[in-house]
C-alpha cells in the first residue's frame, strides 16, 4: 500500500441536511418491497459487528405473517472501545427514529423499542424528548408507530440479540438457542427486526440519497462507510466515519503515534493485528479474495510499544470471565481457564506449552459456545498469544 | 401430516417428522449422543454443550438437543472435531466440579462421572477451579443438601422447580464465573419457599443436590437393644425399590421388600397403606360432614372444595402460596404421620411397649416427608411421631450395605396390627389414587352400592394428564344421606405443583366449582416422588403407575372400609371416624408462611 494514500473521510451520518420529516413521509409512502430492494441493492451489512445483510433481515421479517411484530434498536453498546452509538443517539436521534418507523412500515410493525445501555442513562431525557416530537409528527401524518426506551442494566451479554429479548421480557439476560431466529421468533416470541443504532443511521442515509451513493463507497463485500471509535495510543482519539475496505496500514499512518505496535480491531471480541500484518490487513467484512479482512463493530484500539500485550489479554479475559452469562460450559469455564491459564504460565506454574493447550481450547470455544460471546473469545486470545507469545511467558 | 424430512446421521439416511431435534433423530436411529442438561421432563436448555454434533458444511458445531433437523442435513456425531470438542467440554466441567467421587453420595449414579468414565478423562490438564471459590454446603434443610461445588450449572433443577413445580425456589444468580444456582437472597433452603419435594434431586445429574440421609441413625437405632424399631413403607416404595436393586422399571417387589426389612433387623415391618386406608375413612367422613354442613345447614363458614393433605410438599406449597386457603385443606394428617402417632400410642399399648423406647422409621418415596416428620405439629403421641424418614434410595443403600441379595429373597407378609391394607391404600402411590380410594368408600357409604365403574377402576382420575376432572352423580342414597340425592360430586386431581397452581388459580378466579380435590406435589404422584430411584421420566413413571394399579387389582380387598384392621382399630381404640381421639392423634392444622 502506498503511504501517500489518503483515508477517505466520509460525512453521512452526522450530516443533517434534509428534514427528517420529509424523509419519513416520502419513505412510508413507498411500497415495502421497493424499500427492501433498495436496502438489498445497497449491500448494507449490520454495523454491530456480525455483518448480517440488513435488507435480507427486513425482508425475512416482512415475509412472516403475524399481526404483531417489533422493531428494536440495539443501543446496548457494550463492546470495550466502542462509543459511536452514544454519539449517534445524542447528535442525530431522528435518523434512528425515522429508520425504525420506516422499518415498521416495511415489516408491518407498530411498535419500536430502543434498548439503551444501562450506563447511557444520561441520554434518556433528550432521547425521550426526541421520541415525543417524533411521535407527534407521526400522529400528524397519521402514521401509527410508537417508540419506547427500554433501559438495560449493564450486562454486556444483553447486546446479544436474543439475550436482549430475554432481558426485555423481564428474564435473565441469557442468549437463546438458535434457530428460531428473531425474524420468526424474537421479542415476546414475535417476528422482530433488531438493528444496531449505526445500521439504522445508515439505512437513513440510503433512504435519503439512494442505495447507489452508499454502494459506491467501500469495496466488494464491504460496501459503504462506517463509524470508527478510535482510542488507545493515538494523538487523535475520537469518532470518524471512514470508508470500508481501508488498509490497516493507512489507518495507522493516519491515527498512530508513530510507535504503534498493534491494533485491536473490533474490541475485546475482535482481533489483535501486530505491526508486521498491518499491510495485509483490510477493515471490512470477510469474503475478500486475498489478504485478511477483519470485521469490526467500530472499535479500533491502538497500542504502542509501552504496552504489555500480556496485560491487554489479561484485561480482556477478566472482562469475558465476568461478562459471560455463565449458562454454557465452553464460555463460562473456558474463560476462567484461559485467564487462570495465562496467569499460571506467567508465574511459571505451567510451562509454555500450556499455551498451546489453551489455544486448542479456544478452538473448542469457537465451535461449541452457544452465542457470539463465547465463540469470539478465541479471536483476541489466539491473535494475541500467537503474535506475542514471548510476552505471555516472560 | 407434514412431509417427513430426510437427513443423514453418520452416513445413515433417516426420515424424521418435522420439528424433530437432532438428538431425538439420533436416538431413533440407534446413535447415542451424550447429554447432561437435557432431560425428558424439561424444556430444552442447550447449555452444557456436551451433545454437540457436526453438521457438514458448518464451521461451528451444533447442540443436538436444541437443533431441529432440516432437510438434507448431513450430521456427524463422532467426527474428529466433535470428539475433541466434547472431550474438552467434559474436561472443563470436571475442572469446575468438586470431583471428590469416592466421598460423594452420588458415587456410582452420577451422569458426569459416567461421562468422565466413558471418555476416559485420565488427566487433569486444566486448572482446578474449585479451590479458587468459596463454596459452602447448605445443609440446613431437613430434606435437601445443596453443594454448589458439585454443581455443573446445567439448570435442570432450576427448570424442574419452575416448569414441573412452579415454585421457583431455585434460580440462577450472578453471571460469568460467579454464576450459580441460588435461592432467594441465597438464604438456606429451609428458609425459603422450597417445598422439599426433592424433584430437583431427582433431576440433578451430579451430587450437587442430594437428600439428607439418616441411614447411620437408623442403623444405630437397630443396633440399640433398648430400642424397638418399627418401620412403615409407603405404597410407592414397592414399585420403585426394585429399580435400585437390579429390577426393571415398575417391578413390584412388595414381599421381597418386607423380607429385606426384616433381615435388616427392624422389630416390626408394617405398612403405610394401613393408615392410607385410615385416611380414607377420616377424610371421607370429613368431606361428607362438610357437604352436609354446606347443603343441609347452609353454613357459610364451611370450606369447599376440600383439598387432600397427604402430600407434605403440597402442604408447604399452600402454606407459602395460598395461605388464605389453608382452611380448605382436610385436617387429616398424612398417612405417614397418622402411622407415627398410632405407633407410639395404639401399637405401643397393644404390644405393651414403652412408647419412649419405640423408634419409628418410615420408608418414603419422598424427601418432603423428612421435613414433615420434623414439623412441630407432629408430636401428638407425646413424642416425635416419626423419628426417621428414609427415601426409597436410602433403603436400597441399606439393603446393599447389609449384603442382602435382594433378588434371591422370598416374599414375606407385613406384620399384623398395622400391616393389613387394601387396594385402595396401595393406589395412594399414584396420582388420582387418593381420589379413587375416597370415592370407592364414600360412594358406598352413601348409597350402599359400589362406585359405578367397572372393577371399581375409576378411570377418569387415572393417567398422567396434569389436571384430571371427574364427577359422580349420587342417586338413591341411603336414608341418612338423602340430602345428597341428585348431587353431582365434582372432583379434580392435580399432580406436580405447577398443576396444583393451575387448579388453585382457577378456583381463585371462580372458574371452577369443585367439591373435592386431590393434590400431589410430584409428577405422577408419589411414584414419581423426590425420594424415588433416579432417573425419572414420563415413561418410567407410567410403568410404576401400571405396577401400582396391578397391585391394587391383585388385592383381595379393594375398599378401605373393608380393611379388617381398620375395623379393629375403630372398635378397640379410635371409636369412630372424626372421634375425639382421632382428632387428637390423626388431625392437625397448618399455618401461613412467607412467600419467598
Amino acid at each position: 500500500m502506498s503511504s501517500n494514500y489518503q483515508l477517505k473521510r466520509v460525512d453521512f451520518i452526522f450530516k443533517d441536511e434534509k428534514d427528517w420529516k420529509e424523509i419519513l413521509k416520502n419513505n412510508i409512502n413507498r411500497p415495502p418491497q421497493e424499500l427492501i430492494n433498495e436496502l438489498i441493492s445497497s449491500e448494507l451489512k449490520g454495523r454491530g459487528g456480525a455483518g448480517f445483510p440488513t435488507g435480507l433481515k427486513w425482508k425475512l421479517t416482512a415475509e412472516v405473517d403475524d399481526m404483531t411484530k417489533y422493531v428494536i434498536c440495539n443501543a446496548d453498546e457494550g463492546e470495550p472501545g466502542t462509543f459511536k452509538d452514544r454519539e449517534i443517539l445524542s447528535k442525530v436521534p431522528f435518523k434512528v427514529l425515522t429508520s425504525m418507523a420506516v422499518c415498521g412500515h416495511v415489516i408491518g410493525s407498530k411498535e419500536g423499542y430502543i434498548y439503551l445501555r444501562g450506563e447511557y442513562f444520561f441520554l434518556q431525557p433528550e432521547l425521550n424528548k426526541a421520541i415525543c416530537e417524533f411521535e407527534q409528527y407521526c400522529q400528524e401524518i397519521n402514521f401509527d408507530f410508537r417508540i419506547r426506551i427500554f433501559m438495560g442494566s449493564g450486562a454486556y451479554i444483553c447486546g446479544e440479540e436474543t439475550a436482549l429479548f430475554e432481558s426485555m421480557e423481564g428474564k435473565r439476560g441469557e442468549p437463546r438457542n438458535k434457530p428460531p431466529f428473531p425474524s420468526n421468533f424474537g421479542y415476546m416470541g414475535k417476528p422482530t427486526v433488531i438493528n444496531n443504532v449505526e445500521t439504522l443511521a445508515h439505512t437513513y442515509t440510503i433512504f435519503e440519497f439512494g442505495a447507489k451513493r452508499f454502494y459506491d463507497l467501500g469495496v466488494q463485500y464491504s460496501r459503504g462507510s462506517k463509524l470508527f471509535s478510535v482510542s488507545g495510543d493515538t494523538p487523535k482519539p475520537g469518532i470518524y466515519e471512514l470508508e470500508l475496505g481501508m488498509s490497516l496500514e493507512d489507518f495507522v499512518d493516519e491515527f498512530g503515534d508513530g510507535d504503534t505496535k498493534a491494533v485491536q480491531v473490533g474490541g475485546a471480541s475482535g482481533f489483535l493485528v501486530p505491526r508486521k500484518r498491518f499491510g495485509e490487513t483490510t477493515i471490512g467484512f470477510q469474503g475478500k479474495l486475498t489478504g485478511i479482512s477483519l470485521p469490526t463493530g467500530g472499535s479500533m484500539m491502538l497500542f504502542n510499544s509501552s504496552r504489555s500485550m500480556y496485560n491487554v489479554l489479561d484485561n480482556y479475559l477478566e472482562f469475558f470471565r465476568e461478562e459471560s452469562c455463565g449458562q454454557c460450559t465452553p464460555c463460562r469455564v473456558g474463560c476462567q481457564q484461559l485467564l487462570n491459564g495465562i496467569k499460571a504460565v506467567k508465574r511459571g506454574e505451567k510451562n509454555a506449552l500450556y499455551l498451546d493447550k489453551l489455544l486448542r481450547l479456544t478452538e473448542t470455544m469457537q465451535y461449541t459456545a452457544k452465542c457470539g460471546l463465547g465463540q469470539s473469545v478465541a479471536n483476541s486470545f489466539s491473535s494475541i498469544v500467537e503474535n506475542f507469545r514471548e510476552e505471555m511467558i516472560y | 401430516m407434514a412431509k417427513k424430512i430426510k437427513i443423514t446421521i453418520n452416513e445413515l439416511t433417516v426420515e424424521v417428522e418435522p420439528g424433530t431435534s437432532i438428538l431425538e433423530a439420533a436416538r431413533e436411529t440407534g446413535v447415542i449422543i451424550p447429554t447432561l442438561c437435557y432431560h425428558k421432563d424439561l424444556c430444552v436448555a442447550g447449555n452444557c454443550r456436551v451433545c454437540v454434533v457436526e453438521i457438514v458444511g458448518q464451521k461451528r458445531l451444533s447442540a443436538a438437543c436444541a437443533t431441529p433437523c432440516d432437510e438434507g442435513m448431513d450430521i456427524l456425531t463422532n467426527s474428529f472435531k466433535v470428539r475433541n470438542s466434547r472431550k474438552h467440554i467434559i474436561e472443563l466441567l470436571l475442572s469446575e466440579h468438586n470431583a471428590d467421587c469416592t466421598r460423594c453420595y452420588k458415587n456410582g449414579n452420577c451422569e458426569l462421572q459416567k461421562l468422565a468414565s466413558d471418555y476416559k478423562i485420565m488427566t487433569q490438564d486444566f486448572i482446578r477451579l474449585v479451590p479458587l471459590k468459596n463454596y459452602t454446603i447448605d445443609q440446613f434443610s431437613p430434606s435437601i443438601i445443596k453443594d454448589d461445588s458439585k454443581c455443573i450449572r446445567c439448570q435442570r433443577c432450576v427448570r424442574t422447580c419452575e416448569e414441573l413445580q412452579g415454585v421457583n425456589a431455585l434460580t440462577v444468580a450472578y453471571k460469568g464465573d460467579r454464576m450459580k444456582i441460588a435461592t432467594f437472597f441465597e438464604k438456606p433452603m429451609n428458609d425459603v419457599i422450597c417445598t422439599n419435594c426433592g424433584q430437583c434431586i431427582n433431576h440433578c445429574p451430579t451430587g450437587a443436590l442430594v437428600e439428607k440421609n439418616y441411614i447411620e441413625e437408623v442403623w444405630d437405632a437397630i443396633a440399640d437393644k433398648n430400642c424397638h424399631v418399627i418401620v412403615q413403607t409407603a405404597p410407592a416404595v414397592r414399585v420403585g425399590l426394585g429399580e435400585e436393586l437390579g429390577y426393571e422399571y415398575g417391578s413390584r417387589v412388595t414381599g421381597k421388600m418386607v423380607a429385606a426389612l426384616k433381615r435388616l433387623g427392624f422389630d416390626a415391618v408394617m405398612d403405610t397403606d394401613f393408615t392410607a386406608d385410615l385416611t380414607i375413612l377420616e377424610e371421607g367422613t370429613e368431606l361428607l360432614t362438610r357437604l352436609k354442613r354446606a347443603l343441609v345447614n347452609h353454613d357459610p363458614d364451611v370450606k369447599l372444595p376440600m383439598a387432600t393433605s397427604c402430600s407434605p410438599g403440597w402442604i408447604k406449597y399452600i402454606e407459602h402460596m395460598y395461605p388464605e386457603y389453608l382452611d380448605h385443606l382436610s385436617t387429616c394428617k398424612s398417612p405417614q404421620q397418622m402411622f407415627g402417632a398410632l405407633a407410639k400410642t395404639y401399637y405401643a399399648r397393644a404390644r405393651n411397649l414403652d412408647p419412649e423406647k419405640i423408634v419409628s422409621v418410615s420408608i418414603m418415596p419422598c424427601t418432603a416427608k423428612k421435613f414433615e416428620s420434623n414439623r412441630p405439629e407432629m408430636h401428638d403421641s407425646g413424642y416425635r411421631d416419626v423419628d426417621y424418614v428414609l427415601t426409597t434410595r436410602e433403603l436400597a443403600i441399606m439393603i446393599k450395605q447389609a449384603g442382602i441379595d435382594f433378588m434371591k429373597l422370598g416374599d414375606m407378609p407385613f406384620d399384623r396390627l398395622m400391616g393389613e391394607s387394601t387396594g385402595a391404600g396401595v393406589i395412594f402411590g399414584a396420582t388420582g389414587g387418593v381420589m379413587e380410594a375416597a370415592l370407592r368408600t364414600a360412594y358406598e357409604l352413601v348409597t350402599g352400592r359400589n362406585v359405578p365403574f367397572e372393577n371399581l377402576n375409576i378411570m377418569p382420575v387415572r393417567g398422567m394428564e396434569g389436571v384430571k376432572e371427574a364427577s359422580i352423580r349420587i342417586e338413591n342414597p341411603l336414608e341418612q344421606w338423602a340430602f345428597l340425592d341428585g348431587v353431582e360430586l365434582k372432583c379434580a386431581v392435580a399432580h406436580g405443583l405447577i398443576n396444583a397452581k393451575k387448579v388453585m388459580d382457577s378456583i381463585l378466579s371462580g372458574k371452577s366449582q369443585y367439591h373435592f380435590i386431590e393434590f400431589m406435589a410430584c409428577p405422577g404422584g408419589c411414584l414419581g416422588g423426590g425420594g424415588q430411584p433416579i432417573p425419572t421420566s414420563p415413561e418410567i413413571r407410567r410403568k410404576r403407575a401400571e405396577a401400582i394399579y396391578a397391585e391394587d387389582l391383585g388385592m383381595p380387598l379393594r375398599k378401605s372400609h373393608q380393611n379388617p384392621e381398620i375395623v379393629k382399630i375403630y372398635a378397640d381404640f379410635l371409636e369412630k371416624p372424626m372421634s375425639e381421639k382421632s382428632h387428637h392423634l390423626l388431625h392437625t392444622k397448618y399455618s401461613p408462611r412467607e412467600r419467598f
